[in-house]
């Protein structure tokens, strides 16, 4: 690879009391910029290397390479896991006062970073009053607001309606231009996958390994009836295919 | 809305003053003796005559129930505190705060009279309100505590919170809506065990609804100690009400809607 490496997972295997294996061996670089979609069934151990990719536990076995620092990995979660009895503002300025940062500068960068996934007016909002969309972009706001090198997304549209999951990957896709974190995103869907990441690889069932990799070209964000181009069927296509041939050797 | 309403107030209304209705016709009927069961007017009238005394013990056990709710709130604020930072501590203090549960508050007053000595029997029916409150407080602050949403957790670990962030900012606040619900039965509980106190160590200065209720009794003035048993009654009825009122305001804070 010839850009270094922001975070690795070298010959990783999660072993889970009770439960076996769930994740390995697995191999995985993440390269600094790069958006790379994981792609596998359910219980094939994605959000597993994704926790290991955010430090938030360590692998039974094998070596996790991180090379962003304290508060520059974000994470955002399948559900929008926002505090019910903080505002928006509040929710989103967490990680900041987390660090240290003092309230007043917490508090504006946070109403920027609202304004910045288009929730400007919702600052006093509290998670019960957002939709579910809304609260998703409040969750991706509170993952910008540090400006981290790595966003790590755990299949964060899957609880949403089609048009809005449309709408919020062409927002992060928008986002992603402006500071360009790496971006790790999970998700089972293998048409999400081939819109949002430059990169999709494919995992097997449970224990999951990698099946397969695949680039995928085009501009980013996406040109509109991206969806619908040669090229793009044509990845989803041999995706399927790796998936499909990836299910029979993990039965 | 105004059917559910009507079907909601209108039909107990009704129902109680039936069942009174029946109650005194009965009793003037057969004509039981007024020191066996007195008839609903005689109560009433007892409860208007003997107004201002039932107030002031009513006032003594609303009190004594409100300090030890007080009290209570803090033991098992911090012992489920510390339950909740230590496995070790919340495995030593099970066996206690079960023991507390199970065993009725009455078979321990006697002890607790003697342990407060003569002179103070008011140490003794806090005491009693106390440990009768404190089971549900402590269990109710401690599952509060331990509430909290899991990926929340992980965005603490994530973002490097210190103990004290995650105490003040996660699982405090995470631990309202539980935490209310326990006390809400404590402070039930602790008016219940101020009864009992009231009732086994009670006298002298002592003397709330329950010393009104055994005076009258063994007087065999059976309409005043009706008349202290209703008073009772309202009370606890107005005392849940508004914790409850309380507690609707805060869990709809807590939750933003």
């Amino acid at each position: 690879m010839v850009e270094a490496a922001v975070a690795a997972l070298e010959g990783v295997e999660v072993d889970y009391p009770g439960r076996g294996r769930a994740l390995g061996p697995f191999d995985f670089q993440l390269a600094a910029g790069e958006i790379v979609a994981l792609v596998g069934p359910s219980g094939c151990g994605k959000s597993t290397a994704l926790r290991l990719l955010a430090g938030l536990e360590p692998p039974t076995r094998g070596e996790v390479r991180r090379a962003a620092g304290r508060g520059e990995t974000a994470v955002v979660f399948q559900s929008p896991t926002l505090a019910p009895w903080l505002s928006a503002t509040a929710n989103v300025s967490l990680p900041l006062e987390l660090a240290g940062v003092a309230g007043g500068e917490a508090r504006g960068r946070a109403i920027e970073a609202l304004a910045r996934v288009g929730l400007a007016g919702a600052e006093r909002a509290r998670p019960a009053q957002l939709s579910g969309g809304m609260a998703m972009r409040a969750s991706l706001a509170r993952a910008l607001v540090t400006e981290p090198k790595v966003l790590l997304l755990d299949e964060p549209f899957a609880a949403l309606d089609e048009i809005t999951r449309r709408q919020l990957a062409d927002d992060v896709l928008a986002l992603w231009t402006a500071e360009r974190p790496a971006i790790v995103f999970v998700t089972h869907n293998v048409e999400e996958a081939i819109y949002m990441a430059g990169r999709v690889v494919v995992m097997t069932p449970g224990p999951g390994r990698i099946a397969g990799e695949l680039p995928v070209d085009g501009p980013v964000p996406r040109p509109a009836g991206f969806r619908t181009t040669e090229g793009f069927r044509h990845t989803a296509e041999h995706l399927s295919q790796m998936l499909r041939a990836g299910m029979e050797q993990g039965a | 809305m105004r059917r559910s309403v009507a079907i909601a107030v209108v039909a107990p209304t009704l129902f109680v003053a039936v069942l009174l209705a029946g109650w005194e016709i009965a009793c003037r009927a057969f004509a039981v003796p007024e020191y066996f069961l007195p008839t609903p007017s005689a109560i009433a009238l007892a409860l208007v005559g003997n107004a201002p005394l039932l107030f002031v013990s009513a006032w003594r056990t609303l009190s004594t129930s409100l300090m030890a709710f007080a009290i209570t709130g803090v033991l098992a604020g911090l012992a489920a505190l510390g339950a909740a930072s230590a496995r070790v501590a919340e495995a030593s203090f099970r066996p206690i705060a079960i023991a507390l549960q199970v065993t009725p508050i009455i078979a321990i007053a006697p002890l607790f009279t003697v342990w407060a000595g003569i002179d103070h029997p008011q140490v003794a029916v806090v005491a009693l309100a106390c440990v009768a409150a404190f089971f549900p407080m402590y269990s109710g602050a401690l599952a509060g505590l331990s509430a909290a949403d899991p990926e929340l957790e992980r965005l603490f670990d994530l973002y490097g919170a210190t103990a004290w962030q995650r105490l003040t900012r996660l699982k405090l606040p995470s631990a309202v809506p539980q935490a209310m619900e326990g006390f809400k039965v404590g402070l039930g509980l602790a008016l219940v065990g101020a009864v009992i106190g009231e009732m086994l160590a009670g006298s002298g200065d002592q003397q709330g609804l329950a010393f009104r209720i055994l005076e009258a009794s063994h007087r065999l003035q059976m309409a005043q100690s009706f008349a202290a048993v209703v008073a009772l009654g309202l009370m606890a009825g107005v005392l849940h009400a508004a914790f409850q009122a309380l507690e609707r305001r805060l869990i709809r804070w807590w939750r933003g809607r």
